[in-house]
């Protein structure tokens, strides 16, 4: 049942230039990782997307960049204050992996906390625009670094399942060196459930909402 | 009154529950040829609304008819059809392809999507040909941003509309923080939400002194008290639309506070607060507002309280 739940803010931490946003988890099911949820932005007239980066018990966190008008007021939100939260929404990554690494850049390292939670652990390679971006990659257990100009595609190891999420260029260079990699993406979404045909992106040729069909998407 | 849904902000078959809720729902508008719509970005919010360029994206009515109709009629709610095209011809094609279809109670002729290039340019020629292929209750889907709106209403009602929806988007523009270019990859777009509320209402209290025509008031609903403005300016019905992209529940919401809102004012029901606006207008007196008015005997007695 698609039920937007009224939740209160347990804390918010900053990570670097991020705020960890968390948040009462009451009832709700935090979801498979690479899920996400819709967060109501103070004084905003839509929600913001945002998938899930930790589970903590009790609780679901957020990595929010404040990077427009609705993260920014996400990030103003503090400790007593009320959010909307709708989800968990879309589809996950596969957790049916052998061998996974986690690939992310900048707050595409968002879902992988989570991810890594529930894999035991496994290998990461996240890339960051400056040390204090890096500061999220404390979340993420076994991550090795790389700062600009380095990109995450020159330390990735072969013969992984490649969980990635992050810019679109990231992703591009993930697809074309793992055709089998799970892609999370991003798109601009005014309701995350498939009711305003905003998010769509090219699926196998045609033009598919996101939220529906993904964010997580095979690479080939 | 009836509580729709406004055509292309619900998906029945990804969220049925929330059709479920709704008097009527209202499909997405349905074109002769399947339509992938305009690239992305389709979407951006602004400062009191949002704006959107899908582009009339469906399946086109073969697929509409094969796969989603009976799917459709499956939730138990009436069903309105939104038809829409690019000539006369587009629209006789879709309204006739779904006139001998049961399932489907009413259409709505999406006369005034501003994000496609060629729009139709005579509603009345449109309405008139479409009534010609079939006796399903039409309902002409307006907008506010014509030079004589009333005008245009009485050439619905002249060429045998049914009723009014009123009103679509109005054109808007964004421009990204940084770069100041448009946000949308059409550059305009529609504009809903809030900032079209005013505009909705002038609209409706314009064509409801101007046709005897019911109309489903829509533009920025998303309070119960926005339902009941509506009504008093003029509207039989009420369609939410934006308010579902933040809160799947808006619709109930609205309805239980539409119901506070009314027993606040000393209304016994949400039909006589219908026109109430209008000076010196008897509500009990217009066929509008009848239980037994031929636009009740369309929608069966689907009073919600």
């Amino acid at each position: 049942m698609l039920r937007r739940e009224r939740r209160s803010v347990v804390a918010t931490e900053a990570v670097g230039p991020y705020t960890l946003l968390r948040v009462e988890r009451g009832s709700i099911d935090p979801g498979v990782p690479g899920q996400f949820f819709m967060l109501e932005a103070p004084g905003r007239l839509l929600p913001r997307p945002m998938s899930l980066a930790l589970a903590p018990s009790g609780e679901l966190a957020f990595l929010i960049d404040p990077i427009g008008p609705g993260t920014r007021a996400l990030c103003t939100l503090t400790a007593g204050d009320h959010v909307g939260v709708l989800g968990p929404l879309g589809k996950g990554f596969d957790l049916e992996v052998e061998r996974p690494l986690l690939v992310g850049g900048g707050i595409g390292v968002a879902p992988l906390p989570y991810l890594s939670e529930r894999l035991g652990g496994p290998p990461a390679v996240l890339g960051f625009r400056t040390s204090w971006h890096a500061e999220a990659a404390e979340l993420v257990p076994n991550a090795e670094v790389v700062l600009e100009p380095t990109y995450v595609t020159e330390a990735m190891h072969s013969g992984h399942d490649v969980l990635a999420c992050g810019p679109e260029p990231m992703l591009e260079a993930v697809r074309r060196l793992t055709p089998h990699a799970q892609l999370a993406w991003e798109a601009p979404m005014a309701c995350g459930y498939g009711a305003c045909y905003g998010c769509v992106v090219e699926i196998d040729g045609e033009l598919k909402r996101l939220c529906v069909e993904g964010p997580v998407l095979a690479a080939a | 009154m009836r509580l729709l849904n406004a055509s292309g902000c619900l998906d029945a078959l990804v969220a049925p529950e929330i059709a479920r809720g709704l008097d009527a729902y209202v499909t997405k508008t349905v074109t002769p040829l399947p339509r992938e719509g305009n690239a992305p970005v389709r979407i951006a919010e602004t400062e009191f609304g949002m704006l959107n360029a899908i582009g009339l994206a469906n399946p086109g009515i073969d697929v509409f008819l094969e796969q989603h109709l009976p799917r459709l009629a499956e939730l138990g709610v009436p069903l309105w059809v939104s038809v829409g095209g690019f000539s006369l011809d587009d629209y006789v094609c879709v309204a006739g392809r779904l006139a001998a279809r049961d399932e489907v109670e009413t259409l709505e002729l999406n006369l005034s999507c501003p994000n496609v290039d060629e729009v139709p340019e005579n509603v009345g020629e449109v309405v008139a040909a479409v009534r010609a292929v079939t006796s399903k209750p039409l309902y002409a889907k307006l907008s506010a941003a014509v030079a004589d709106l009333g005008a245009t209403a009485r050439a619905a009602e002249a060429a045998g509309a049914d009723g009014l929806s009123l009103v679509n988007t109005v054109k808007g523009l964004a421009l990204d923080e940084r770069t100041l270019q448009p946000v949308l990859a059409r550059g305009a777009g529609g504009l809903s939400g809030p900032a079209l509320r005013p505009v909705a209402l002038a609209a409706v209290h314009t064509c409801f002194g101007e046709t005897r025509l019911p109309i489903v008031g829509m533009g920025g609903v998303a309070r119960g008290r926005h339902a009941l403005e509506l009504l008093a300016a003029g509207a039989s019905d009420v369609a939410v639309g934006t308010a579902l992209f933040a809160d799947p529940g808006a619709a109930s919401r609205i309805r239980s506070e539409l119901k506070a809102e009314l027993a606040a004012l000393g209304f016994v029901s949400p039909d006589n607060a219908i026109g109430v606006a209008h000076a010196g207008y008897d509500a009990t007196l217009d066929p509008r507002s009848r239980v037994d008015s031929k636009k009740s005997l369309h929608i069966g007695a689907k009073m919600a309280g």
